[in-house]
């Protein structure tokens, strides 16, 4: 059996790794169009100054010689042909494939800015380690002091958390009202807005760039879409990502947002599979595919998509979203439907102390939830939405400060934790 | 493969599970000089998610999930298995970015918001033949999985 693998992250990791499971001499083969292999969250770690270089890696040293796969680093996949089932690299050589996983993640945005060109110094992304490196770089070499982000989502965040490792000051942009708008509400921001202001930063909301002042190849000033004027020497653009899909595109592989896949992670076509940042599988709420870019759902997508690329059986129930985020010493985590816009939807709040609790029900089931400041115990939540247990008389127990299984039904309490064969 | 089970109606609610899992991951291993000289705390320090509710208690451990949801969540590989399938953390890998603590379905994972790593997680007490908190329960409330 030939495996071919595009993309080599931690879906592929756990593809790899699945798949040697029941296939001991099968060829596999990665193409990856970086230099190595790493734990992409930890970019902000590394730029912080809180990780070197060798220490953002998520497997053991000698992974590849124990799962004897051959990586082609620095390797772009530019074509796949699903009918003589090869995908073309850059040198134009063909590989081919009997099972082949498309797991190529995410690519930066980009948001068209009067003044915004390709190559002016001083603006980047901030999704790539190499992105990290360039930043670095540009800091030390224009003594850089103040940056601003454009964008408060999660990448937006792990940037500030980065700049804040090197003592910097920014001012974080976003079109919306609050940080992190996917899953925060107001209130949620604005316990960390204030310590942003503490530190010295600040975060405009409702803004965005109009136009990007340069000079000779380099950023000065921002115009704002308020009118005003920011002097800027580092821009960090973190408007979001999108799945990269590009090589499914014009090929028979079935493309939403994501590379659609049925529970198996396979695509339309045969042989073809998809996971990760670039797939659209089963979101566990809606019962509907969706992206759903975060690390566990990757791992879990790789993981299943090797079983079924090595003849294994495996299914991916589905997931929701979910993040953990820390900025300033506040943690917070946060699950599901958080804001949520139709009716139908009730919600419980909880705040005091620069600690904030927010729980979002639908038909007696927990769909979504907010925890600032205090995420002991977070995982309860997320098992509560996956075995949808009935809280209609448990909202006020799920608020407390000493929430634990013990405030949960008694039989649900048992089957899970007491007796035999409670680990999932 | 060593295994921790519960039974709920025999705990007393002594919390001695977590002063002796203390204990028995400090540096000392003594009793006192745990908690007068190393500055432990028992009922914050322990690996045991500790429960209270009206005259109910119980003690919960990780559960060491076949499957186990926080490996796959971890960004750096500080949580992994050993051979001999016991869920470990490895503190100087961590780096304190809590998607263990989100995943964990038994909240089981208590983090040390200060040095920003995972500060306690069961390792069902490495080399010791029974991990302390089942050795000192007085009434079996926490048993070894035969
Ligand atoms: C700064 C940052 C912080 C994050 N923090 C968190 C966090 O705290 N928690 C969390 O859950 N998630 C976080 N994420 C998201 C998480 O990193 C992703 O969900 C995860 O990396 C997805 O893994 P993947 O395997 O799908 O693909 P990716 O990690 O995106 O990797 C895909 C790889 O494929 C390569 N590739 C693409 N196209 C080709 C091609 N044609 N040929 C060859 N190679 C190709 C890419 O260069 C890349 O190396 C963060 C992301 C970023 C950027
Ligand atoms: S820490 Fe939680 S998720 Fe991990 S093995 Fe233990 S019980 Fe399972
Ligand atoms: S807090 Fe530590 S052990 Fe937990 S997921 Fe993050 S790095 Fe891994």
């Amino acid at each position: 059996m030939k495996y071919v693998i595009v993309g080599y992250s931690v879906a592929a990791v756990n593809a790899i790794t699945a798949i040697r499971e029941s296939d001991k001499t099968g060829e596999i083969t990665v193409i990856s169009n970086e230099d190595r292999l790493y734990s992409r969250p930890l970019i902000s770690y590394y730029l912080a100054g809180k990780l070197s270089k060798d220490k953002i890696g998520f497997t053991s040293t000698d992974f590849e010689k124990d799962m004897g796969v051959k990586v082609l680093y620095n390797t772009e996949a530019v074509k796949i042909e699903t009918k003589s089932r090869h995908v073309e690299i850059n040198n134009k050589k063909k590989l081919p494939y009997d099972r082949l996983l498309i797991c190529s993640g995410g690519t930066p945005i980009k948001i068209p800015v009067d003044g915004l060109k390709d190559n002016l110094s001083g603006v980047f992304t901030f999704t790539k380690l190499a992105d990290a490196k360039e930043i670095e770089k540009y800091i030390e070499k224009n003594k850089v002091k103040e940056a601003v982000i454009l964008g408060g989502g999660l990448i937006g965040m792990k940037a500030a958390e980065a700049l804040l490792g090197k003592k910097m000051k920014f001012k974080i942009l976003d079109i919306a009202d609050r940080l992190l708008a996917n899953t925060f509400d107001r209130e949620a921001s604005a316990i960390i807005e204030e310590k942003l202001k503490e530190n010295g930063c600040e975060f405009l909301k409702e803004t965005t760039i109009k136009k990007v002042v340069s000079k000779a190849g380099k950023i000065e000033e921002l115009v704002l879409s308020n009118g005003k004027k920011l002097k800027a020497k580092l821009l960090i653009m973190a408007v979001g990502v999108r799945p990269e899909v590009s090589l499914a595109k014009g090929t028979p592989i079935a493309v939403n947002r994501g590379i659609v896949v049925d529970a198996r992670m396979e695509t339309n076509v045969p042989g073809v599979f998809s996971a990760g940042d670039c797939a659209e599988g089963l979101e566990f709420l809606s019962g509907k595919g969706a992206v759903i870019a975060i690390w566990p759902t990757a791992a879990k997508q790789g993981k299943v998509a090797g079983h079924n690329m090595s003849g294994a059986k495996d299914v991916f129930g589905g997931s929701f979203a979910m993040n953990s985020v820390e900025i300033l010493g506040v943690p917070s985590i946060s699950f599901g439907i958080t804001n949520p816009k139709e009716d139908g939807y009730e919600v419980v709040k909880k705040s005091g102390e620069g600690k904030y609790k927010k729980i979002v029900v639908k038909d007696n089931r927990l769909v979504g939830v907010i925890l600032v400041n205090c995420i002991e115990r977070a995982g309860i939540y997320g098992l509560l939405i996956k075995e949808k247990l009935d809280v209609l008389a448990l909202k006020k127990e799920l608020l407390t400060d000493d929430f634990g299984f013990l405030l949960l039904p008694t039989d649900f309490r048992k089957h899970f934790v007491t007796g035999e064969g409670t680990e999932v | 493969m060593k295994r921790i089970v519960i039974n709920e109606e025999y705990c007393l609610g002594c919390r001695l599970c977590e002063v002796h899992c203390v204990t028995a991951h400090s540096k000392s291993k003594d009793i006192i000089k745990t908690f007068k000289s190393e500055g432990f705390k028992p009922l914050t320090d322990s690996c045991i998610a500790f429960e209270k509710c009206g005259y109910t208690t119980f003690a919960l451990q990780c559960r060491h999930c076949h499957d186990a949801p926080c490996i796959e969540a971890c960004l750096t590989s500080a949580m992994y298995k050993d051979k001999e399938a016991t869920v470990l953390h490895d503190k100087d890998k961590c780096v304190g970015c809590w998607m263990c603590i989100m995943v964990c379905p038994f909240g089981v994972i208590k983090p040390d918001l200060k040095n920003k790593r995972v500060a306690s997680k069961c390792d069902l007490c490495g080399d010791r033949e029974t991990p302390a908190c089942v050795e000192h329960c007085p009434n079996e409330a926490i048993k070894m999985k035969k």
